[in-house]
């Protein structure tokens, strides 16, 4: 399952984050620190995993967003990115043609949609129209 | 004090969160203070009567929480009011606020339990679909239990968008509270069939999710997932159903042979990576003794490794790490590719090859791939580099060494290593170092000489990483000192100034080392010149009585060889010492003609002539000890200090007489010499005494004198003698004197070391006694321990390294293993030197189970829905007199709090409802054959609608079986007493 999601700026400031799992405040701020620490000085032209404390974490970049997803040892790296692609896309069409700013001050819109496409951790709704229909029937 | 106008005052002049964001994003350096100025408007707006003041404060608020991590666990109770407002604009706020903080210990969750209960009784399902987000991340034990019906009456609902979330709750729900796998269960397992394919991913996402808990508790839902497996379209149910089967499949080998087609079929179709990457992990984790399977997915593997896509490559060389242990050639097919991406610009690609590496090493490649990898590690960054070199060092001391057939070149590849700039492996390289000296006996000289290389080295002391390593080097030149060849050289190395530089624990070894190499020089000289000045017998009598030493090791006699240590002395020149076996000494000195008895050593090191002890360069020597120690007598450490006072006093023992009696060479002052040569001789006879590995079990071994109460408890002891110390803790004191190592490695208990210390013997003399004790303190080695040991007791070696705990389950399996088997290997051009290993039988098997105390209620519960209720399930695969049966469980169970939806269906609330799951179980278990012949027709009555396909199904099934479970064999059906016939 999806442990958390986060979307951390390219200047390590978060602009987002979910948790599945229980973290305490403190551990929170300490995962987000040890990961950004870790992705943000990754190249550009490597691979989007990276292990850590036993679990996964996969990330992609887009534009000047990291898209971090954590996820278990034997969990599927290459769904966890389309999955991570799927939200970008139905951001995208939601706020039409999105970026950092619309998250910035949409912050709860970004949830919602998130929340839209995954419960407890699993993927919930794979078809982008009906997230889309859905958040904007809200 | 908040009236009405400063309400209204404070609605129309609030910041909204835009206001408070675009306000952040302006603070370039004051934020906290901004943010602190922000948080003391909410903490005033949020207490607002306002609802819409209240909720942007809120929404405000979880804003700063969620992503500046301020504490909002104070606003819990204004969340629980925001949650509650008719809204829904402004309940959104409040649930989302209350996902982002509540958690276990939030005391107002109790009071949301209605609230939430409303809300999944909503009409509106936007409302419905809040609450059950705001479940899916906060439900309690307490929520779950309270709100499972609603749950079980959602999982059945006709608005899809909130049956699918409803799903997805459970897996909290479940893990929450595992009783509500009773009532939920049939249910979820129902959504299985479902057309739709949001609710198939959802359902097919939890099942997975629980599988991966309890794999074994879900085989009976095998033909479910088969199905899916075979008939869905959807790449994201189908990577799901396969992560299930690779769960499972282990389970069951039919299962197995079922499931492998369709998923080849799908791995040959289909289009995208993620499903395609799926599919090849599931068949090379789970069904990889399937040869053409597994065949299919290295190419599968082939293609990925070959992709530019990083990703893919990355992915690839997992898969194929995953693949290695039982399919190598896989590995090997693709070994350049491997190789060439040590060197890829992604650090966790060249960690995946580098594993992938370590797994293709055999002794036979393991020459040619640590040069590969040595070279490669001069090239990377340090991080790397050490990383080679830990996985080199771990590979080759695997299992004691079992690669390594030319220990000369390893230990010349170990003193290589320590040489790279960046190594950072100071504590492995010494461990290896010692250990090698230890067990085999045959490279002690190769080791000696690069011991050498390492401590003569001025270089090496300015890092200090390889201190470590340099510590080892001192001890093994000390510890193997009649192999060098220049003791003197060796002296000098030990003492050179930039030594300064060392931790003074590393100085401690390195004193101790120049004590035993001083001792050994100073041996050498007296018996050359004794045996110069006299043929004299007492000489002889003097080496004689030293064959007290000799210890019989029955475990070892295939290794023993009465080992001499000849001097024969030519002249007053070149002497030659042999010396030194696995575990046994005899002592004989002996002169001209009869010299050495025993060729089973080969390396018998010359000292060349330049090296032989004259006076002058043992005065040399004895000056340069003195000088080198004068500054240690001042050393804060204690360690240092004791042992640089123990040499400076022996020498101050010795000094007089070795002078004088040279003096006197003529005149024979016997008696003056004498005595001085027997302290040197005492000391040179404690320290030739072997070392030897100790085995994990050694202390068990030890048999337990008569009289000695193991059992009883020392409690009373201590109260006895509370301020005396007891026994057994001057006993762990002799055997750890500073060995941390030691109750890591045997694991003895007190009473343990009590027996080994009552069965010590007391006829060993007290002065090697003394001496292994100086020892152990020095050289912190666990091994040395059966120095100690009497003679009673077996020797023993240690089965495994320290560095080697991490591999120690494929230590032990290949142990047993090779437990009939010798440790040469035969067929070497050149032959392996004996590495001293232990017996396996002593190899304690710790077994690694671990184990998983929160999934066991869930579990159970899972089976004993399934078990219980689904024999027929199995039997009559999932069609509807199961779901009827199903269906009238959860009734079962809702009969306590019903909802209205449910009373309609309860027609059958006469049935035997009452009888408890056990019974029913067993009375499914014991019955299966008779109640699936039935199935058909029983439960078909209950629900009229579907019955009738359920009987065409099912009697179907029961044929098809009937004629398969023929010749079905039995025993695996013992291992999973549900299986479903389908597999067959």
């Amino acid at each position: 399952m999806i442990h958390f999601v986060l979307l951390i700026s390219r200047q390590g400031k978060v602009r987002l984050t979910k948790w599945y799992s229980p973290y305490s405040q403190k551990e929170r701020t300490k995962v987000i620190r040890e990961l950004s620490g870790v992705i943000l000085t990754r190249g550009p032209k490597l691979c989007n995993f990276v292990e850590w404390k036993g679990y996964k974490v996969v990330y992609k970049r887009y534009a000047s967003l990291y898209f971090c997803m954590c996820i278990d040892q034997e969990d599927n790296e290459l769904e966890v990115l389309e999955i991570i692609h799927h939200y970008v896309e139905i951001l995208d069409r939601y706020f039409g043609s999105v970026c950092e700013l619309d998250l910035i001050f949409n912050f709860h819109k970004a949830y919602y949609i998130l929340d839209e496409l995954l419960i407890a951790g699993e993927l919930q709704e794979p078809s982008k129209k009906t997230v889309a229909r859905l958040i904007s029937a809200q | 004090m908040a009236g009405g106008t400063s309400s209204i005052m404070e609605t129309l002049f609030q910041r909204t969160l835009d206001d408070m964001i675009k306000g952040l994003r302006l603070q370039l350096i004051g934020e906290s203070a901004f943010v602190s100025k922000a948080l003391d408007e909410i903490r005033r707006e949020v207490k607002s009567t306002d609802p819409s003041t209240k909720s942007t404060a809120l929404h405000k608020l979880s804003y700063l929480a969620s992503l500046h991590f301020h504490d909002m666990s104070w606003a819990a109770f204004h969340v629980v009011e925001v949650m509650s407002s008719s809204r829904f604009s402004y309940k959104r706020i409040g649930y989302h606020a209350a996902s982002l903080s509540f958690n276990d210990d939030t005391p107002v969750l109790l009071l949301i339990t209605n609230q939430l209960r409303k809300d999944l009784g909503s009409t509106n399902e936007f409302e419905v679909s809040l609450a059950l987000e705001c479940l899916s991340r906060i439900a309690t034990a307490d929520l779950a239990r309270d709100l499972t019906p609603e749950i079980f009456t959602l999982l059945s609902t006709t608005k899809l968008f909130v049956r699918k979330k409803a799903i997805g709750v459970v897996l909290r729900l479940f893990a929450k509270y595992p009783d509500a796998v009773r009532v939920c269960f049939k249910r979820l397992v129902e959504n299985l069939d479902s057309s739709d394919p949001q609710i198939l991913s959802a359902v097919v996402s939890v099942f997975c999710e629980l599988a991966s808990r309890d794999p074994g508790s879900y085989l009976p839902l095998a033909p479910e997932f088969y199905r899916i497996l075979v008939d869905s379209k959807n790449n994201w149910v189908l990577i799901k159903v396969l992560k299930i089967f690779a769960k499972l499949a282990p389970l069951e080998p039919r299962l197995a042979k079922r499931v492998v087609e369709p998923i080849c079929d799908h791995l040959r179709r289909t289009g995208a990576k993620s499903l395609m990457f799926e599919c090849v992990r599931t068949v090379v984790s789970s069904f990889s003794e399937y040869e053409s399977a597994a065949k299919l997915a290295v190419v599968k593997i082939r293609e990925l490794l070959v992709d530019d896509d990083p990703n893919l490559k990355y992915l690839g060389l997992q898969a194929l790490s995953i693949v290695a242990p039982k399919h190598l050639w896989a590995v090997l097919e693709n070994k350049e590719f491997v190789i060439k991406s040590l060197s890829d610009g992604d650090p966790n690609i060249k960690t995946e090859s580098l594993r992938l590496v370590m797994a293709m090493v055999s002794e036979t490649n393991v020459v040619e791939i640590a040069r590969v990898l040595v070279n490669y590690s001069l090239k990377s960054d340090p991080e790397f580099c050490n990383e080679i070199l830990g996985s080199i060092l771990s590979t080759c001391s695997r299992n004691v060494y079992e690669i390594i057939i030319d220990f000369d070149w390893y230990v010349s590849l170990i003193g290589e290593m320590s040489r790279i700039p960046h190594c950072q492996k100071g504590d492995e390289i010494e461990n290896q170092l010692i250990d090698i000296g230890m067990r085999v006996q045959d490279v002690r000289p190769k080791l000696v000489r690069v011991a050498r290389d390492l401590l003569i080295d001025p270089a090496l002391l300015g890092n200090p990483f390889l201190h470590k390593i340099l510590s080892a080097a001192a001890w093994v030149s000390g510890e193997y000192v009649e192999f060098s060849r220049n003791p003197f050289e060796l002296m000098q190395a030990i003492f050179q100034p930039r030594t300064s530089l060392l931790p003074l624990s590393v100085m401690a070894v390195y004193i101790h080392s120049a004590f035993k190499v001083l001792i050994f020089c100073l041996h050498c000289y007296i018996l050359q010149r004794e045996s110069i000045t006299s043929s004299c017998p007492e000489n002889l009598v003097l080496g004689v009585s030293e064959s007290v030493l000799k210890r019989e090791m029955p475990e070892d006699s295939g290794l023993i060889r009465t080992t001499c240590e000849a001097l024969p002395v030519q002249g007053d020149k070149g002497f030659n010492r042999r010396a030194s076996n696995q575990s046994s000494e005899v002592f004989s000195v002996e002169n001209g003609g009869d010299r050495t008895i025993n060729h089973g050593q080969t390396s018998t090191p010359n000292f060349s002539e330049k090296s032989s002890f004259t006076y002058e360069s043992i005065v040399k020597l004895i000056n340069l000890v003195e000088l080198a120690m004068g500054p240690c007598m001042g050393s804060h450490d204690v360690e240092v200090l004791e042992r640089a006072r123990n040499l400076l006093c022996f020498i101050e023992v010795i000094k007089g007489e070795i002078t004088e009696c040279l003096e006197h060479k003529e005149k024979k002052k016997e008696s003056e010499e004498m005595k001085a040569s027997e302290i040197i001789k005492l000391m040179s006879d404690a320290f030739s005494e072997e070392l030897g590995p100790v085995s994990l079990s050694a202390q068990k071994r030890v048999p337990i004198p008569e009289g000695l109460e193991l059992k009883e408890s020392l409690d009373d002891l201590g109260t006895i003698c509370a301020d005396i110390q007891v026994p057994p803790s001057n006993d762990s004191n002799l055997f750890s004197l500073g060995s941390p190592y030691n109750g890591e490695e045997v694991g003895v208990s007190a009473s343990e070391l009590e027996s080994k210390e009552e069965s010590e013997p007391s006829n060993e003399a007290t002065a090697l006694l003394t001496d292994h004790r100086k020892r152990h303190g020095l050289y912190y080695l666990p091994s040395e321990k059966n120095e100690i040991v009497p003679n009673d007791y077996p020797p023993a070696n240690d089965p495994k390294l320290r560095d080697n705990l991490n591999n120690d389950t494929e230590d032990l399996v290949k142990l047993t293993e090779q437990s009939l088997v010798t440790n040469k290997k035969p067929n070497h051009a050149k032959p392996r030197p004996v590495v001293v290993k232990l017996d396996e039988r002593d190899v304690v098997t710790i077994t690694a189970k671990r184990p998983e105390p929160n999934d066991n209620l869930l579990s159970g519960a899972v089976r004993e829905v399934l078990l219980g209720s689904d024999t027929r399930t199995t039997t009559s695969q999932h069609n509807p007199p199961d779901k009827a049966s199903s269906k009238r469980k959860g009734k079962e169970k809702l009969n306590v709090d019903p909802s209205s939806k449910l009373k309609e269906d309860l027609g059958d609330s006469e049935k035997p409802d009452h009888e408890n799951p056990s019974s029913r179980r067993s009375k499914h278990r014991t019955h299966g054959k008779e109640r699936r012949q039935k199935s058909p027709s029983k439960p078909a009555e209950e629900r009229e609608n579907n019955g009738q396909k359920g009987k065409q199904k099912s009697s179907h099934r029961a044929r098809h079986k009937a004629q398969e479970r023929a010749d079905a064999p039995l025993n695996a059906v013992s291992q999973t007493p549900v299986i479903p016939d389908f597999l067959l």
